[in-house]
This record gives structure tokens, C-alpha cells and sequence, in this order.
């Protein structure tokens, strides 16, 4: 059995998937990435004259009747629609079909990671309950709202009858969940796990909630230049919403049935601010931490590390911390190694984000392409690293590393490993 | 409003499970189950209830509920209720 650090148990990538405001697949949304496109425009979904903020990056072209029977749309809100499509394009990715006698199935499972839940559900069912009282709410909104339902109805669809649960830590989510699948893998508790991430807040109240904590970019008149990470004119991030997915599986096997090899989870590190509920910790020790807890997960130093995708909201408190986080973590390769924020062009998925931004962290590995970090126009004196301002670029690296924290002080670092170092015994 | 036949009641109804429960209307007759004809589940029959209630503007508790099995006996129910 070919193993990793410690002996243990090797994690690799064979499907990914993903739901986003760049695209509903993984071709569409890679090229949009390169070409530096932006998400963002004026927020679609409902009516948001009396709100602060008027933009986000919504999810576009999305049918739910192209992909759900008639009775699915009404019982799956968007959050778990957008999941059940992303771990579907995975697993097909990845070939992978379990009959319903398929002895497989029982090491087989599935971790969502999502900030919420079936937030616009729960506002439309509390309204109800209010309006017209307790025996008009739904039968089905619970299951509706419930952010582990995603995993489970990814499970029914696909007969998985191994681990399948649910991690809530905001906008580390679905980095959880997919840190949390391969250490699954790595104990022997699963042999495949289809794991990531999703969010659709852009609702009423994740706006004015959002708004009122004053995390939201305001740029309304600008939408396209509004999620600006690490730029000195940065006012807030920009919501998004989406989901990501990716199968993850023990190595020897995906090779022995065949399974395309895309990459390998290298690294899981985590760690708390233990400071504030909404504001990083001051200086980025706390990130730090979980940047430096993924390398010794990996066995690495920071010279290992050819790319950081950050986790980069476009909050002036983020960024500046991020950027000291990565010093901390990095010292001196901290000026080398290139490090960009998608969420300048996605806007910011929460609970989704993770997922989708470890699938660009492996695509840009395996591309050789740098996704960039656009609306770079005004540099801060305190985020002065190389942000891949405004234009992919090529580069060559084995390893990456993407970063998400969220509200709570949660801190998270996965490190992937290209294709080809997946391929290596 | 004067008394609603059953004809009425059956097509009313009819648009209330095909716009409210998602169900296929060309499989929707008197004599369909709802279980194991029209795949309605038991969060289903709640949702049936309450739309049953909400065009009809009647109250059917639980205890009446239990023996609505086919579209046919929820129509008969629909109908003594407005009736009576």
C-alpha cells in the first residue's frame, strides 16, 4: 500500500464539480477564471431597493427543472440543489455508480459543508408561520432547511451507505468537509467520499443581515469592480452562492478500478482565533496556525508550496490579516509564492467556498495556470505580496494551498497535490 | 357561492395537486391512490391536507384524514363537508 506521511493511508482527487456565478461546470467556470471575468451584477432574486448593498454573484442559467422532477423543486431549496448538481458532476467525473446490491456502497459516503442551510426556505416558513400560524407551515420544510439534508440527498440519489454528515463553520464550510472526508479515508473509515460545499444566501435576510454587521461591499454602482481583495479601496466583500464538489478517494483504489487521477489531499490544518465572533484575530497568528498545522500535516515547508489561493474577501479586515497570516506562516517565501483571491471574480460562495476554491487551487496545478486576482488598482502597504494582479499567468508548481476562515474565528488550510504528484507511487 | 357539484370539486382539485404537490395530472383519476398510484409520501399527505383546506375553505382534522386513500375519497369528503 503506497503511503504518505506517517505511513498513513494516501488521498486522492478523481471528479470534481461545481455550481458557481462563473459557470455551472468545471470547463466554463476554469476559462472565466482565466479570463479574469467577474460574477457580479445586480442582485436578480428579489427586490433590493431598501437594502444597502444592490449587487452580488448569483448563480446563472440554473433551471432547477432541468436537473429535478416537479416534487424535487418544491422540496430542495436551492442550497441543496446546487450540491446534489455538483456531486453529481463528480461522481460522474469520476465514473463512479453504485447499484443498489454493490457491496462498495457501504464504504461510501458523502460530508457537505454549508454556512446555513435553507436560509430562503426558513425565512419564507417563518413568514407563513407568523402570517397565517402554526398549521400552515410546510411538512416539508424542515427537511428543506436542514443544512445536513444535501448530504443526505446526495446519498439516496447514489445509494451511499458509508459516513455521510455535515459540517456548519460559516465561510470554512466545505473546506471542513473535505479536510474532514479525507481523514475518513486516511483512518480507513470510508474508501470514497464525495465532499464540498454549498451556500444560496443571497436572500433577503442574508443580505440585510450581512449589511447590517457592514461586511458588504456597497460599490453598487460598479458591481464588476466591487469584490476588489487586497486592494486599498476595497469596501466589504460581495456575496456569491454555489456549491463545489469533489470525490476523494483511497489511492490504490481509484487505481485499481481506473478512476481518473486529478490530484491528492495532501494537507488538512485548522485552527481558532479564539478572539471575536466576527472579526479575525489582529496580526493573523490565528491563520497562521492552520497554514502552519496543513504543512505539518503534509509534511512540508513553505518552499513546497508553489500557489496560495486566499481566502481573500475583499474586507479590509481580512485581507490586511491574511496577508500578515501568510508572512507568519511563509516568512520568506511569502514574497515568493503567488497568492490570489477568486473571490475578486465569484464573489464570496460562505460555506460553498472552500470547495470551489480547492477545486481551483488543483485545476491551477494542473493547468499551470495562475487564476488571477482581479480589480487590483490602488495597492495597500499592508497586503504586499503577488496577488496575480488583474491577468492569469503561467507558472509550474506540485502543491497548493487554499485558505478559508469563517465567522467564529474558524481557520482552516487544505494542501493539494497536482496530478501528477497524485500519480507518483 | 351555490353548492359545488362534484365535477367541480374533482377539477379544482386536480389543479391543486398537479400546482401545490407537483403531481402528474394525466395520472390523477377518482380511483387513483394517492400512495401507491401518485407517489405521495406521508409528508405528501400533509401537504394534500392543507391544500384541500386552503381551496375549499373547509377543516378536515386528522381522525378524517385517515381515510382519504384515492382522489375519489377525497372528493366525497370535500363534497359532504361543503354540503352539509
Amino acid at each position: 500500500m503506497s503511503t504518505g506521511p506517517r505511513g498513513r493511508r494516501r488521498v486522492v482527487i478523481t471528479g470534481l464539480g461545481v455550481v458557481t456565478p462563473l459557470g455551472n461546470e468545471v470547463e466554463a467556470f476554469w476559462s472565466a477564471l482565466l479570463a479574469g471575468r467577474s460574477g457580479v451584477g445586480p442582485i436578480t432574486h428579489f427586490d433590493t431597493s431598501r437594502f444597502r448593498t444592490h449587487i452580488a454573484a448569483e448563480v446563472k442559467d440554473f433551471r432547477p427543472e432541468q436537473h429535478f422532477d416537479k416534487r424535487e423543486v418544491r422540496r430542495l431549496d436551492p442550497y441543496s440543489q446546487y450540491f446534489v448538481v455538483a456531486c453529481r458532476q463528480a461522481l460522474a467525473a469520476a465514473g463512479v455508480k453504485f447499484g443498489p446490491d454493490d457491496p462498495d456502497a457501504v464504504n461510501a459516503g458523502v460530508m457537505v459543508g454549508g454556512g446555513f442551510g435553507g436560509m430562503g426556505t426558513f425565512i419564507e416558513e417563518v413568514s407563513v408561520l407568523l402570517e397565517r400560524g402554526p398549521e400552515r407551515v410546510s411538512p416539508t420544510g424542515i427537511p428543506k432547511i436542514i443544512a445536513n439534508m444535501a448530504a443526505g440527498l446526495v446519498s439516496i440519489e447514489h445509494n451511499l451507505l458509508g459516513p455521510v454528515s455535515c459540517v456548519v463553520t460559516a465561510c470554512s464550510a466545505s473546506a471542513n468537509a473535505i479536510g474532514d472526508a479525507a481523514e475518513l479515508i486516511r483512518r480507513g473509515a470510508a474508501e470514497l467520499m464525495v465532499a464540498g460545499g454549498s451556500e444560496a444566501a443571497i436572500t433577503p435576510y442574508g443580505l440585510a443581515g450581512f449589511n447590517q454587521a457592514r461586511a458588504l461591499s456597497v460599490r453598487n454602482d460598479d458591481p464588476e469592480r466591487a469584490s476588489r481583495p487586497f486592494d486599498a479601496e476595497r469596501d466589504g466583500f460581495v456575496m456569491g452562492e454555489g456549491a463545489g464538489a469533489v470525490v476523494l478517494e483511497e489511492r490504490e483504489g481509484a487505481l485499481s478500478r481506473g478512476a481518473p487521477i486529478l490530484g491528492e489531499l495532501i494537507g488538512y490544518g485548522m485552527s481558532a482565533d479564539a478572539y471575536h465572533i466576527t472579526l479575525p484575530r489582529p496580526g493573523g497568528t490565528g491563520a497562521a496556525r492552520a497554514m502552519q498545522a496543513a504543512l505539518r500535516d503534509a509534511g512540508m515547508g513553505p518552499s513546497d508550496i508553489g500557489y496560495i489561493n486566499a481566502h481573500g474577501t475583499s474586507t479590509e479586515a481580512n485581507d490586511a490579516g491574511e496577508t500578515a497570516a501568510i508572512k507568519i506562516a511563509f516568512g520568506e517565501d511569502a514574497y515568493r509564492v503567488p497568492v490570489s483571491s477568486t473571490k475578486s471574480m465569484t464573489g464570496h460562495l460562505l460555506g460553498g467556498a472552500g470547495a470551489v476554491e480547492a477545486i481551483v487551487s488543483l485545476l491551477a496545478l494542473n493547468r499551470g495556470m495562475l487564476p488571477p486576482t482581479i480589480n487590483q488598482e490602488h495597492p495597500d502597504p499592508e497586503c504586499d505580496l503577488d496577488y496575480v494582479p488583474n491577468a492569469a499567468r503561467p507558472f509550474e508548481a506540485e502543491y497548493a494551498m487554499s485558505n478559508s476562515f469563517g465567522f467564529g474565528g474558524h481557520n482552516v488550510a487544505l494542501i493539494v497535490g497536482s496530478e501528477r504528484v497524485a500519480a507518483t507511487a | 357561492m351555490g353548492e359545488m357539484d362534484k365535477t367541480e370539486i374533482e377539477s379544482r382539485l386536480r389543479d391543486v395537486l398537479v400546482s401545490e404537490l407537483g403531481l402528474d395530472a394525466d395520472k390523477i383519476n377518482r380511483t387513483a391512490n394517492f400512495e401507491t398510484d401518485l407517489d405521495v409520501d406521508s409528508l405528501g399527505v400533509v401537504e394534500l391536507l392543507m391544500a384541500m383546506e386552503d381551496e375549499f375553505g373547509v377543516k378536515i382534522p386528522d381522525d378524517e384524514a385517515e381515510h382519504i386513500h384515492t382522489v375519489g375519497e377525497a372528493i366525497d369528503l370535500v363534497h359532504g363537508k361543503l354540503s352539509a
